[in-house]
């Protein structure tokens, strides 16, 4: 699948099927400050995800004060 | 492929968000409902809002603002808009754009200020030249400009976007230093007085993964991207350790914040009305001041009389804090 990641923005291809939240912990990515979006529509924890999808791992973090 | 595992608490369609805070996964319209009920009960229980407030949005053009004012006009309330074009190089340019299409979109009211056009500054230029780390030169513009843009226009009620995350990691800073002064104006509303607004952050009962879902279910477009000069900041950093702790124990960001508010914030009052006396009026712009001249009239005067400095000039010198 490909994998859109921001800051900076990167693409990278992720190969297999895996749940939303086996695929950001294997980028060491806490769930608690990304979302995953495929089509424009949020995937959940547990959505799976398939060779041939798209997919924004988006961040949630903003550093203003 | 489907979604074949969770389900919506509420009605048991396919889910899109899981909220672990909640123990529990929503549908679309249930996860709308429940930010919804979020924003009222905030609004409800610290008594946000008169009902004939007229009510100023600080706008940046990211998630939170621009999901306060989607919120606040959903639940009936009038809002106008407020954006501040603070010259951070593209940047600005871009998260100006957010704010301005979905104030069009709308047909909603958006009041911009120019930092460089209105004031003759920058915010690279204001950090430079006032040696503060750019968040401080940042925060410090902002606070005074909203402050006077509500007052100015007559608004009754000065609303931010400052979500539960925001306010649980500055929370988390203020107790390691033990800022008692700090600590007491922590508050989700802070009543108008001697030249302020009132304060509002509707939000605090919101994470900002909520608020980022919030925008992408309901198809708001948003800056996405993190200001340049805030990469590395503390505050992110007490996000990130906030967050690993959420990670282990979901649902402690929300006690350590509503808890402070609940248990903690009363005993600090007096201490908060001590600091409130103590303030005087600005000889230059009549703000309220802690001295004759206020901080934003003294960093205008450096700012504005110093040559213009290019936000990457800023950005290489920053390497965090």
């Amino acid at each position: 699948m490909r994998v859109l990641l921001r800051n900076p923005s990167r693409e990278i291809e992720i190969t297999g099927r895996r749940r939303v939240h086996a695929l950001l912990n294997e980028l060491g990515l806490n769930r608690e400050s990304h979302l995953v979006i495929r089509n424009g529509t949020l995937v959940p924890g547990d959505g799976e995800l398939s060779d041939d999808d798209v997919i924004e791992i988006r961040p949630v973090i903003s550093g203003g004060c | 492929m489907t979604n074949v595992g969770s389900k919506c608490r509420v009605c048991k369609a396919p889910a899109i968000i899981d909220l672990p805070r909640h123990n529990a996964n929503f549908c679309a319209d249930h996860f709308l409902e429940l930010c919804r009920r979020q924003v009222v009960k905030a609004i409800d229980h610290f008594g946000m809002f008169e009902p004939d407030d007229k009510i100023l949005v600080a706008v940046s053009g990211g998630k939170d603002s621009l999901a306060v004012w989607d919120l606040l006009l959903e639940l009936g309330y009038r809002a106008d808009g407020l954006y501040i074009g603070l010259g951070i190089g593209e940047y600005s340019e871009v998260s100006a754009g957010y704010a301005q299409r979905f104030a069009a979109e709308r047909g909603l009211h958006l009041i911009e200020i120019k930092l460089r056009d209105d004031f003759g500054y920058d915010i690279p230029t204001a950090a430079r030249a006032t040696r503060r780390v750019p968040c401080s030169a940042c925060g410090l513009t902002k606070r005074h400009l909203f402050d006077q843009a509500a007052i100015d226009g007559g608004y009754t009620a000065l609303v931010t976007g400052h979500n539960l995350d925001d306010e649980a990691a500055v929370l988390l800073g203020n107790t390691m230093r033990w800022e008692i002064g700090y600590l007491a104006r922590q508050l989700p509303v802070l009543p108008a007085r001697n030249g302020f607004p009132k304060k509002v952050k509707p939000l605090v009962r919101l994470t900002e993964r909520e608020t980022a879902a919030w925008c992408v279910v309901r198809g708001i477009d948003y800056l996405v991207d993190e200001c340049p000069m805030a990469a590395g900041n503390r505050h992110l950093g007490h996000k990130d350790t906030l967050n690993s702790i959420e990670a282990q124990s979901p649902g402690s960001k929300a006690a350590f914040y509503l808890n402070f508010l609940e248990r903690m914030a009363p005993l600090l009052a007096a201490h908060s009305a001590e600091e409130r006396e103590a303030l005087q009026t600005c000889t230059r712009c009549g703000a309220p001041s802690a001295g004759e001249v206020c901080a934003f009239c003294r960093l205008v005067e450096t700012a504005s009389a110093h040559d213009p400095v290019p936000v990457e000039l800023v950005m290489r010198g920053k390497g965090g804090r």
